[in-house]
């Protein structure tokens, strides 16, 4: 069974679809990879995504071998005294702070917390939402009366405060943050699959499917999941952007893990300090750190959607 | 239609009673001593025993939820531990100050992008549309709390001309009529920053929204019928497809109110707003258990209600969804 499941996605990727050979009997035999490639130099804003999105790849892996400074180091000028909240110079590109850290360090280290926080909490979300939605949408009756009323009153409940309540009771830990945000943000990914899973189950291919006995589970993993995979992705993307800034959020009001070095973090020293006033270095690379973050996988998700609508348009 | 309003109204209220049941559970069932809350851990063990009796914390779960939901019905949600006021009396003074805030910021909001993203569907200026593209997404992928700060290093700290906290200037003499409250110039010179950045965070949703549906309407038959009629391009926009157009926007309004004022924590913490949002930042962080709990349950209960209005008013608006 996993086998065939694997190459169900591989064919699905190669685009030649599962849909239109058994319904329409046409086989798009042409691989696309070409055509991918094409569309996306013709696409100057998935370029500029994706570009942005390697780049702070290379910098998350990177790490600690291109800061100059660890960021936790005090740094001190030639007299021994601390570099306390000095303008951007040469040896410190980004200033330091007022206990005389060197900013661009942190920023450094803060993209591999904000890539791992993000991937391993869109991760979790978009497991939990799929499953939840596959089996709600699929099944209906009261499984899907139940999971929807779940979502709903999840829905009722707003994201930020209730994280904050729940981190504050279980304790400011990243890793309890990714657990409640786990908890609560599988609602949107779960009603989107839900709404794409109803369409899909009355197609003949999942007719003919249940006609010739399969069971649920083999139509559910090996027939439908292939088909919502490129929608499950294209949300795990937002998601991403979703569950970064939440965790700058949470952060920033003083509620983050105090032993992760976050963007937020680093923003909320800065605010608590009170040196927003006069050091405009340590507030504006963070922020502008997560704002290409997020704009990159905004971009790039954008991109994907198109790609993935025009590869099922041909088909419906 | 009514059938359909009460049925979802129960549905409203059986959601929320299960919030305040998770949300009761959630804060008793943290280990952790309810005393030191109240008490702080230097007091002597009589007065703990004291509190313990008071509060009836000595008997079981299910007597202290039960007795607890009573005074729910009853409309006491607890004391706060910190103010000795009842919890629905200090969230009630903030939420005014929430809705002062929020009001009119998602207000401006749509209004202007409609507007904006009315007329950026206008064919003649889709040249423009990578821009206004590369702009709403500019501002969606900021943070909030950034764009605050960089709004404040730049008004307040360096130009000077808007102050960085607060409602009020200290010092403020309460005038007995409320309206005076909230129409004079101190507290909109309070507003304008806060204003500001909230409405351009929020702009991006309703501009993108109503361009989309714009566009969308411009493929039916009824404006190109208005076009053969020989109606000027101005009144096809304005009068035919802008009105067709607004009804998704109209529900996404009141769902960002719903959603809103769960979002506008942030900017009440960094502007030191005193509304409900810091109330239940501050409230945490004391552990003042039964005002984060209330607060919690006020947030839920208006994000619901508010979900209610947009499926009203989208039933009510389309008159093909009635019909069905």
């Amino acid at each position: 069974m996993k086998k065939t499941f694997l190459n169900k996605i591989a064919r699905i990727i190669k685009n030649k679809n599962i849909i239109s050979n058994s319904e329409t009997g046409q086989r798009q035999s042409k691989s696309n990879y070409k055509s991918f490639f094409n569309n996306l130099r013709k696409d100057k804003f998935a370029l500029f995504g994706i570009f942005i999105l390697i780049f702070f790849l290379f910098v998350g892996i990177l790490g600690e071998r291109i800061a100059p400074f660890s960021p936790t180091q005090i740094n001190r000028d030639e007299q021994g005294k601390v570099l306390v909240l000095r303008a951007p110079t040469l040896k410190h590109l980004f200033g330091t702070t007022n206990m005389g850290r060197d900013i661009l360090s942190m920023t450094i280290m803060g993209t591999r917390v904000a890539l791992m926080v993000g991937t391993i909490g869109a991760l979790t979300v978009t497991i939990i939402g799929t499953f939840f939605g596959l089996v709600s949408g699929y099944y209906g009756g009261w499984i899907d009366a139940i999971i929807m009323r779940i979502v709903d009153i999840l829905y009722g409940i707003p994201l930020m405060p209730s994280t904050l309540v729940l981190i504050v009771l279980l304790g400011a830990n990243i890793w309890n943050f990714l657990i409640v945000v786990s908890l609560i943000a599988w609602r949107g990914t779960a009603r989107i699959i839900r709404s794409q899973v109803l369409s899909l189950r009355e197609r003949p291919f999942i007719k003919a499917a249940k006609v010739i006995g399969a069971s649920p589970k083999r139509i559910i993993f090996i027939h439908i999941l292939p088909n919502v995979i490129s929608l499950v992705f294209l949300q795990m993307t937002l998601t991403v952007v979703y569950v970064i800034m939440t965790e700058a959020s949470i952060a920033f009001i003083g509620f983050g893990d105090p032993s992760v070095l976050s963007w937020g973090q680093i923003l909320q020293m800065g605010f608590v300090t009170g040196s927003a006033r006069v050091a405009w270095w340590w507030i504006i690379p963070p922020g502008f750190a997560i704002m290409f973050l997020c704009l990159g996988i905004f971009f790039f998700s954008k991109f994907l959607e198109r790609t993935m609508n025009s590869k099922f348009r041909n088909f419906t | 239609m009514f059938k359909y309003i009460t049925k979802r109204v129960m549905h409203i209220f059986l959601s929320l009673l299960i919030v305040i049941t998770v949300v009761y559970f959630l804060f008793r069932l943290i280990p952790g001593d309810p005393t030191v809350a109240l008490l702080g851990d230097s007091f002597t063990l009589e007065a703990k025993q004291m509190v313990i009796e008071r509060f009836g914390l000595n008997k079981p779960l299910r007597i202290q939820y039960w007795n607890y939901m009573k005074n729910v019905f009853k409309g006491d949600f607890g004391n706060s531990f910190y103010y000795r006021l009842p919890a629905n009396k200090v969230i009630g003074n903030k939420i005014v100050n929430t809705l002062a805030l929020l009001l009119p910021s998602v207000l401006l909001s749509y209004f202007f992008g409609t507007l904006i993203g009315a007329i950026s569907s206008y064919k003649l200026w889709s040249r423009f549309e990578n821009i206004i593209i590369a702009i709403t997404l500019f501002f969606r992928s900021t943070p909030i709390f950034w764009l605050a700060m960089l709004g404040t290093m730049l008004f307040s700290y360096k130009l000077g001309w808007l102050p960085n906290s607060g409602m009020r200037t200290p010092g403020y003499i309460e005038s007995s009529f409320y309206l005076l409250k909230f129409f004079n110039k101190d507290f909109v010179w309070h507003l304008t920053l806060p204003l500001l950045v909230l409405v351009s965070t929020r702009i991006a949703v309703p501009l993108l929204l109503m361009r989309t549906t714009m566009i969308e309407t411009f493929e039916e038959g009824y404006i190109k019928f208005c076009q053969t009629k020989g109606l000027s391009e101005g009144q096809v926009l304005f009068k035919h497809s802008f009105r067709n157009a607004l009804l998704p926007v109209v529900t996404s309004f009141s769902l960002a109110i719903g959603t809103s004022i769960g979002g506008q924590i942030i900017i009440e913490y960094i502007f030191g707003w005193p509304g409900l949002g810091r109330e239940i930042v501050l409230a945490t962080q004391r552990s003042d258990y039964p005002v984060a709990q209330f607060g919690l349950i006020v947030l839920a209960g208006s994000v619901m209600i508010m979900n209610l209005t947009a499926d009203i008013l989208y039933a009510f608006l389309d008159p093909r969804i009635r019909i069905k």
